[in-house]
Parts: C-alpha cells; structure tokens; sequence
C-alpha cells in the first residue's frame, strides 16, 4: 500500500513493483474498438429507426421496442449511415488487429474460453452476483472472464459477418444464404449488437471495482503493485 | 515481497521494495505466504513480466507506453465540428471504394421461384415527391443523350423490341425493409449497345418526370439483371411504381432505381456535380448490394 502512495505522491525514489500487463497492440486495438463500438451501436439503433421492424415493409409492425432517440447518433438515416460505414472500418480493424495479435503471441490460450472452463464459470458468477466465496486466482482470467471477452469475439465476428451481408447481400449471396437470408440477417445483427449492451455494462463495473490502478494498466501497460504480488 | 532476491538486470535498482500486503485481503495470508515460498513471482499468473522499478522509472516507463496508444486520440477529430463532416465524408468515400472493388460483373442477385414473390400488394410504392408525376403515357418519350452513336427520343415500342428479360429479385431499401418483385424489362447492356452507346463511359445519368435524378457507374448498368423494366408482374408498370419506364437492378439499393425516365445521359461528367437525389443529402453514391 505505501508503494503505491510513494508512487502517486512521486516524491520518494523508493522502488515499486509494477508488472507489464498489456501489450501496446491490445491497448490500441482496445481504445480504437471501444470508441468504434460505442458509435456502431449508436448510429446503428438510429439506422434502425428508419424502419424499426424486423418484418415486412407492407403492413409493417414496428418492433416492441423502439430505442430512444436521445442515444442515437446521426441524426436520420444518411448521417447515421455515414458514421457507420466509416467507423465500421475501425471496428473491423481494431478486431482483426487483436485477433491476429493474440494468435501471433498465443496469447489467445490465456482469454480464449474452452470447454475446461465450463466448470469454473458458476462457481465466479455465484461469487460476484450471489457473494459466494471468491475461488482461488488459477490463471490470468477466470472462467467467468474469458467466456465475456470470448462472447464480444464471437459478437464482434457475428456483427461483422452480419453486417457484411447487409451492406452487400448480392456479393456475399452465399453468407446472405447461411444466414437465412436478406431479413432474417437483420436480426442477426441486431442480436449481436444486444450482445454488446449486454457485456459493457458487466464490464465498466468490473472495472469500476478493480480501481484505477487495474484501469491505468490498459492504458500505459503497467499494473503498481499487482495484486497478485505481496 | 521483502525475502526475493533481486533480479541483477534492473538498472537504479536501490534494493527490496516494502511488502505491499494487501490489507483487503485477510483471509489469503498463509495462502499468499505459501506462494511466496513455492515460486519466484517474477512472473503474474499470466506469464507477464513482474519487475521493481524505481518510481522514476515507473514514470518514464508508463509514459513511453502512453505515447504508444496516444493515436487513439486522432478519433477525438471525429467531434471537431467543423472536421467531423468532411471526415464521414472521406470514410463513406472509402466504403463506396470498397464497394465498387466488390462488385462482381458477372455475379448474379439471386433470384427466386414465383411462391416466393410477395403479392403486387404488398409491394411499396416508394416515392420522394409525388406518387402520380401525371405523365402522358400516349406521348412519352426517353431522350437519349451524350456519349451514344444514335442519341434521340425513343419511343416505348423501340425499348420494348429487344428480348424482354423477366426476373423474381429482391428490392431492398435502403431503411431496411425488403420485398421481392417479379419484373420484366430490357437489359439496360442491349439497348445502350444497339443505340452505340459509349460503353466505356463512366455512367448513366437518369433524369425524371418527377425532377428526381440519379447517376449509376457503367458497370452497373451493364449488368445482365440491370432493366430498363416496364412490366411489373406481366403487367405494364403502373403509375406508382414509376410507368412507363424505370430502372431496376437487382443490385442496387432502391433510391438507385430511378422511376418515370425521361432523360438518360452516357457520360463521364456528372451533371452540374449532381449525384442523385438522395446522394446529394447524403446517401452512398454507389448504393451497391
């Protein structure tokens, strides 16, 4: 504890203990696909507004729930378009960038949930929702953890593929035909922005709850202190 | 913390930090006093490197690191009011690249048996000013113009002489919804060849009766499911739905499909810069599926 105080008041040259917890690649694939996120869920429920239906067009019935305008972004459909077909470029990007990333470093054997983990998922989720006893620290993410992060991978190649149908369903006609077809493809896409909305929130509590020190760690690398370390 | 021997390879380093002993931690104490002993903890659970610094270095270590994500920051040119316009402009530029480079001559929309086409019904009329342009069917022409051997006013009879191409394809607009159409039409490649049209042009303009206006990229229009379409479910095309002549393309969006022609144009220039209607308030020119 009085490392890190030392370290935030930087007046004593005492030494620290810091640990390199991410690598730059990670950090910058994180920040870019966090801000393209936030603008492809955004000028993508207002795209949606303009026909707010998963059905036909004749008689049209609007879906049961109709977003907000107030979190939407470009204000009808021709500028919600432009901001999602331009950041829909920093959201692959950032992806194929992490993903090539962590197959490169093998990384991906640390995140990456496998049938192993199924087991330890409940016992975390009883911990963090039901104040179950915490389970021993095994890896570097818990079974709980990496089936979020592996979920936005699977929601990230979902929206990708989706949305690829949806802006060129003659050229990919053969995604458009695995996916059930031009109109059910919507719900595809809506379904995985859903999965999106779902894990943010779990997220930035976590991250809430694990304090600054944890949250600094994704933007220079370096975690004070870990707490693994005593 | 205190008992580790210290790595040699740090540099400035002036010995053993203090045990940082989690305080929120009770009940790990003899759990964390068995790590200690069993193995160095040089290392965090996930292999990443664990090390002592001193906070100086701590400083210039996590400033380094900071520099090397701070291009994120270039998205923040996004929310400058005065760069965001012309940013969206360049990247939608970029997808309409990306789009053209996709686009296959020769791969065809699919198209679909006659219990899949939605009834005439529950086809939308889609219009932007008025449904009826109240155009004279008895004397209307399509003038021809540009970069064509033979330009004129053309007579529906002279469109409708060439093999009538009959298609169940999907229209698909642009809000979203979808509906597939039963159409028959001449291809829009035979009658620009018969009329020696400049095949190499850049686009075909489109002017209507309604004072809409559209430009489509040549390779487009040379598609062979593109059509000059009069027909609609094997009847002439009805006043909603643009008669007597519109443009239909199975790969196209629907704001591309020009309605009521009255003028088409061969050209390398766009007229007057004009895009299209709905282009030129900001949808995707190439509006290509």
């Amino acid at each position: 504890m009085a490392t890190i105080a030392n370290a935030i008041e930087g007046k004593h040259d005492e030494p620290i203990t810091v640990s390199y917890e991410h690598p730059w690649v990670v950090r910058f694939a994180h920040w870019v696909n966090a801000v393209a996120v936030l603008v492809m869920i955004t000028s993508g429920l207002q795209c949606f507004l303009a026909f707010p239906s998963f059905g036909p067009k004749i008689p049209q019935q609007n879906f049961a729930v109709i977003p907000p305008k107030a979190i939407t972004l470009g204000g009808w459909l021709g500028g919600s378009l432009q901001w999602h077909f331009t950041f829909m470029w920093f959201f692959m990007g950032s992806g194929l960038l992490y993903v090539i990333y962590q197959a490169v470093s093998g990384h991906w054997r640390q995140v990456l949930f496998m049938p192993r983990d199924i087991k330890g998922v409940w016992p975390m989720a009883r911990h963090y929702f039901f104040f179950g006893k915490k389970p021993p620290v095994e890896a570097a993410y818990n079974p709980l953890q990496k089936l979020a992060y592996t979920s936005t991978l699977f929601f990230g190649v979902l929206s990708t593929l989706t949305g690829l149908v949806l802006w060129k369903p003659v050229q990919f006609g053969w995604l458009t035909f695995l996916f059930g077809g031009f109109t059910l493809t919507r719900v595809w896409h809506f379904i995985s922005m859903c999965g999106f909305v779902a894990f943010i929130p779990g997220h930035l509590i976590m991250v809430a709850l694990h304090g600054w020190n944890n949250f600094y760690s994704m933007i220079t690398g370096y975690k004070r202190a870990p707490e693994y370390i005593d | 913390m205190a008992d580790q021997p210290q790595p040699p390879k740090q540099e400035g380093q002036p010995g053993a930090p203090e045990p940082a002993a989690d305080p929120s931690s009770e009940p790990s104490k003899n759990e964390s006093a068995e790590r200690r002993e069993a193995a160095s903890p040089r290392f965090g659970p996930a292999g990443e490197p664990v090390r002592d610094v001193s906070s100086k270095e701590s400083k210039r270590l996590s400033r380094r690191e900071l520099l090397k994500v701070a291009p994120v920051i270039a998205l923040g040119a996004f929310a400058v009011t005065k760069w965001q316009q012309p940013l969206l402009n360049k990247g939608y530029a970029f997808s309409d690249w990306a789009a053209g480079e996709l686009f296959g001559r020769h791969r065809l929309a699919r198209t679909f048996s006659d219990n899949e086409v939605a009834p005439l019904a529950r086809f939308p009329y889609n219009y932007y000013d008025v449904l009826d342009p109240d155009v004279d069917l008895d004397t209307w022409t399509l003038t021809v113009e540009g970069l064509v051997q033979h330009p004129g006013d053309y007579k529906l009879e002279q469109i409708m002489a060439f093999p009538k191409v009959v298609q169940n394809t999907r229209h698909v607009c642009v809000e979203g919804w979808d509906v597939i159409g039963n159409f028959g039409g001449t291809r829009a490649s035979d009658f620009l060849r018969s009329i020696g049209a400049d095949l190499t042009a850049r686009y075909l303009e489109a002017e209507c009766t309604d004072s809409y206006y559209e430009s489509i990229d040549m390779a487009t229009i040379l598609h062979p499911q593109t059509l000059f379409c009069y027909e609609m479910y094997g009847k002439p095309l009805d006043r909603g739905h643009g008669a007597p002549l519109r443009l239909q393309m199975p790969t196209k969006l629907g704001y591309k499909q020009a309605k009521y022609l009255d003028t088409i144009r061969v050209t390398n220039v766009l007229k007057g810069g004009r895009q299209g209607y709905w282009e030129d308030q900001g949808y995707d020119w190439y509006g290509g599926l």
